[in-house]
């Protein structure tokens, strides 16, 4: 494909790096990206990689856009509150850029749809807001071998990390298990500062290009910890288990399953 | 083949370029866009009329890894960049 003026213009600051190029950025238009969940993260994640021109973008959320939202979830807005998040966001993003074609999937992943929906898209980047989607997304991922970028916010805390399956770590290899329902609290007992998911939803973003150009060296075998409270970044050293219950060598979970029973659903 | 031949045989242009009328960052992007079409090894001759550029292409060029074989003025405001594909 010809780069029409406007596309040049568009991604001139693209075109003029190195690292990305015509090429580069005809492997973004070219590209297809899931997003699960239209929250704090999948917000500022579709918005840049909108802005990147990520051709194909599906984003999948069971919620409507509510008011108490709008202090991090920038994709929605005023206008759009009592809107499915997804409608509200695939607007802000086909709003940004005309190129890029958004999906917008109103239901929630679950153990005998996640294969359907994963099947059409080259990364994966983990925005949910739970253990139970969070445990099935990587177990999903891990089985049909799909790159997944995982984020997850708290108060002043943020952690992101690049999973390459059979490569280097899954999420399993790192928290075998989902902890009990209650132990974690949700962003909606303990709060968020709203600034929080755009640092990490960057970061989550920055990944998946990464990923796509196939430059530089993606968060693997690493998890990086973001700290707003004393603007500090750490880098985890995550090795892949050898025992890990799905990505092992002996794996004793080999289907996928749900989590559901006990855990708060928002 | 002699010596002088042989240097206008691998300095001449596969390529033209015209992108008089266009300014920075533009002008770059578009050499930038028509040199990833080309070969390593293959010349491409860049025709432009914005002043800034004539100083910036070539810088942008050298730092992306091209040969820039020569800037001539051709005009009152026309330039012509030749520029050697040296780096994919």
């Amino acid at each position: 494909m010809e780069f029409t003026d406007l596309q040049v213009q568009r991604y001139s600051r693209h075109i003029i790096l190195p690292e990305v190029g015509g090429k580069g950025q005809k492997k973004l238009l070219a590209a297809k990206v899931l997003i699960v969940g239209a929250g704090g993260l999948g917000c500022p994640v579709g918005y840049y990689l909108s802005a990147a021109g990520v051709g194909t973008i599906g984003i999948v959320d069971d919620d409507v856009v509510e008011v108490s939202n709008l202090q991090r979830q920038i994709a929605h807005s005023t206008g759009t509150i009592g809107m499915p998040k997804v409608e509200s966001a695939k607007k802000t993003f086909e709003a940004l850029n005309p190129d890029v074609n958004v999906i917008a999937m109103k239901g929630r992943l679950n153990k005998d749809n996640i294969t359907d929906v994963l099947k059409d898209y080259d990364i994966v980047i983990d925005g949910s807001d739970n253990f139970p989607t969070r445990y099935l997304v990587n177990d999903a991922c891990v089985f049909m071998r799909k790159p997944l970028v995982s984020g997850a916010i708290l108060r002043f805390e943020g952690q992101v990390t690049t999973i390459i399956p059979h490569e280097g770590h899954c999420y399993r290899c790192l928290f075998e298990a989902p902890p009990p329902p209650g132990l974690v609290p949700s962003c909606q007992e303990a709060g968020v500062l709203g600034v929080l998911p755009g640092v990490i939803g960057a970061l989550e973003a920055t990944e998946a290009l990464k990923l796509i150009l196939g430059r530089g060296e993606p968060l693997k075998n690493t998890l990086l910890i973001y700290d707003a409270l004393t603007t500090s970044f750490r880098k985890v050293k995550v090795p892949r288990n050898p025992d890990c219950p799905v990505c092992g060598q002996n794996p004793t979970i080999t289907e996928l399953a749900d989590y559901d029973a006990g855990y708060c659903q928002r | 083949m002699g010596e002088e031949q042989k240097m206008q045989e691998e300095e001449k242009p596969v390529r033209k370029l015209d992108i008089k009328g266009l300014v920075c960052p533009y002008t770059f992007v578009k050499a930038k866009l028509a040199m990833e079409d080309m070969e390593v090894g293959e010349v491409l001759e860049i025709v432009l009329d914005y002043p800034e550029a004539v100083n910036n292409i070539p810088k942008s060029m050298q730092d992306h890894g091209q040969k820039v074989l020569k800037v001539d003025k051709t005009g009152d405001k026309e330039w012509v960049i030749v520029v050697r594909k040296e780096k994919d």
